[in-house]
């Protein structure tokens, strides 16, 4: 299983196999083996919890160095406008984008713009009632694939429209050919990314082929050296480069993609317990009469993601005080945007990630054996096993991936048993 | 092996407890591959009729047997009965509490909507005695 790229990585040596990141994965994909933690690479969504919960740092998420943009001739950062909630009495969104023009990058393309054309996209298709409705937004990455693995029946619910990164990636690269005469190979465009999901997605993207963005570099790791130089710049140098409105910037936090919907139909949920509560209930229909549901795998959105350096909820009020005085939207979709913005590929439900066999007869078959061997089991989910919960210790002992004495309740009983045996033999 | 079959008790009056035996067969499902279309229907029928028993019956149980090709449920109360059946068929026809109502369900789309969503559907009612609902949900091979 080997297909699948992950940005979430363990850094082995750090992992003392403790239980955290077992009970928070949301997708049971992580299972102790040997006293270390795996990922079971199919099932990970990249959310990025264990990465938040493992208490001695041993999950990290991949991300790009500065130094890896030195490889091309033309260098486009297009940064999250997560990344301008990372800074305390910031008034102004070009310092940043100056900032990073300093740090190494020949110019700067929004995220937010994009965000705007997307939104613009989305209110078009509404309303012109071309997707069947709710629409679940798109733009985060985890919840994709999440719907991917899990959610069959939504498959087609979600926006059939590229992520803002994608559509910048590809307005930046265009715009930087223009400019420069340059090939596209010799052009860089580098995401600055809140969060790992993006990471992956940028790597193995669901929507298209191939991602017209280079790769993506960790707000975190940006942080220290785009900070230093935000310092050293005079007031004189800052270039006026922005060029968002308040819809485009307000992406950055939960709420903000509805709100850019400019309709009242909507629901937007974060945090990926919420996520996948609201997932199940539209499946099942208790859900009803949406036009859009906005969904983030972070809690506070975008800001939450795990990539990102201050506290979600203090990121949000910065949002909220950079969106004061800006016009509403600046970004407007010109006569073909709207065709270059759909997805290549239609989002396709994964059936063999969850399921016991392909053949029916024999998952019913496991799952019989399941259920007798969980009656069994102490019911405590106390994960020492190795698995998250009794059940899905059942679900691996079918799979012949664990057996019933790596249950240390079980274990201690049979131990209890010799023992006992043994003292009325002496 | 024949079927997989599951028992579930519904407890009466906790509409937040209302959902976890569909909630459950749902899940079951899905492991084992079931056509996702019949895995919908059979979540959606079988919780209005989980909540069905909440609201009008202070609970009761029910009976699972899954099949490769088709979803059998019975679904049992102590309940007082329906009245008149037909009546209770047409959609919008509601004889929930208010209370019940203000928290969103009795709007009458109980029982239309278990019909619309299973292939069969059989009701076996008595005055003072109680309620029970036999459920097939089939298959449908495209």
């Amino acid at each position: 299983m080997n297909t699948y790229f992950h940005s979430v990585e363990l850094e082995v040596d750090k992992c003392c196999g403790c239980t955290n990141c077992l009970k928070r994965c949301p997708t049971e994909a992580i299972r102790i083996r040997d006293g270390k933690a795996h990922i079971l690479s199919e099932r990970c969504i990249d959310c990025g919890e264990c990465i938040r919960i493992c208490p001695h740092h041993a999950k990290k998420a991949h991300s790009l160095e500065l130094e890896d943009i030195k490889k091309f001739k033309y260098n486009v950062a297009i940064p999250a406008p997560a990344l301008y909630a990372q800074f305390n009495n910031l008034d102004n969104v070009n310092i940043v984008l100056t900032g990073l023009k300093a740090v190494g990058f020949n110019d700067v393309f929004e995220v937010s713009r994009a965000a705007e054309l997307v939104s613009e996209a989305t209110r078009k298709i509404i309303k012109e009632k071309k997707s069947k409705l709710p629409l679940i937004s798109s733009a985060c990455p985890a919840v994709v694939r999440l719907i991917k693995i899990r959610f069959p029946e939504l498959c087609e619910n979600v926006l059939p429209l590229l992520a803002p990164i994608e559509v910048a990636a590809k307005i930046a690269r265009k715009e930087a050919i223009e400019k420069t005469g340059l090939k596209s190979e010799e052009i860089g465009v580098f995401f600055i990314s809140p969060c790992p999901a993006k990471v992956t997605e940028i790597h193995t993207p669901n929507s298209v082929e191939k991602s017209a963005c280079n790769g993506a570099i960790g707000i975190s790791r940006i942080y220290p050296e785009l900070t230093k130089a935000m310092d050293h710049l005079d007031f004189k140098d800052i270039e006026p480069l922005s060029r968002s409105g308040l819809i485009g910037i307000g992406w950055a936090t939960s709420g903000g993609e509805s709100a850019g919907i400019l309709r009242d139909k909507y629901l937007a949920a974060d945090g990926i317990e919420n996520v996948i509560k609201i997932l199940e209930d539209l499946e099942d229909e208790h859900i009803r009469g949406l036009e859009f549901v906005e969904l983030n795998a972070c809690s506070g959105g975008c800001v939450g993601g795990v990539l990102t350096v201050e506290n979600p909820y203090v990121a949000q009020a910065r949002i909220q005080k950079l969106r004061k005085y800006l016009p509403v939207t600046l970004n407007h979709l010109e006569d073909d945007d709207i065709d270059n913005m759909n997805w290549e590929n239609e989002l396709k439900f994964d059936a063999d990630i969850f399921r016991l066999s392909d053949d029916i007869v024999k998952a019913m078959e496991m799952m019989d054996e399941m259920e007798s061997i969980y009656k069994d089991l102490p019911h405590l989910d106390c994960g020492s096993c190795g698995s998250p919960t009794c059940r899905a210790m059942a679900e691996d002992i079918v799979k012949g991936e664990a057996k019933e004495t790596d249950c240390i309740h079980k274990l201690k009983a049979q131990i209890q048993s010799v023992y006992d045996q043994l003292k009325g033999t002496l | 092996m024949s079927a997989i079959h599951l028992h579930y008790d519904v407890s009466g009056d906790d509409f937040t407890r209302a959902g976890e035996a569909s909630g459950s067969v749902k899940k079951r499902l899905k492991s084992l591959g079931y056509d996702s279309d019949a895995i919908r229907r059979v979540a959606i029928a079988m919780y209005e009729a989980e909540i069905n028993m909440v609201i009008h019956a202070e609970g009761g149980f029910c009976d699972v047997d899954i099949y490769p090709d088709k979803v059998e449920i019975l679904l049992s109360d102590k309940g007082p009965g329906i009245p008149d059946v037909e009546k209770a068929m047409q959609e919008g026809y509601s004889t929930a509490p208010d209370n019940v109502r203000s928290l969103g369900f009795g709007a009458g789309m109980g029982l239309p909507n278990i019909k619309k969503y299973s292939d069969e559907m059989k009701i076996e009612t008595t005055i003072g005695v109680g309620t029970n609902l036999y459920l097939t949900i089939n298959v449908h091979n495209e």
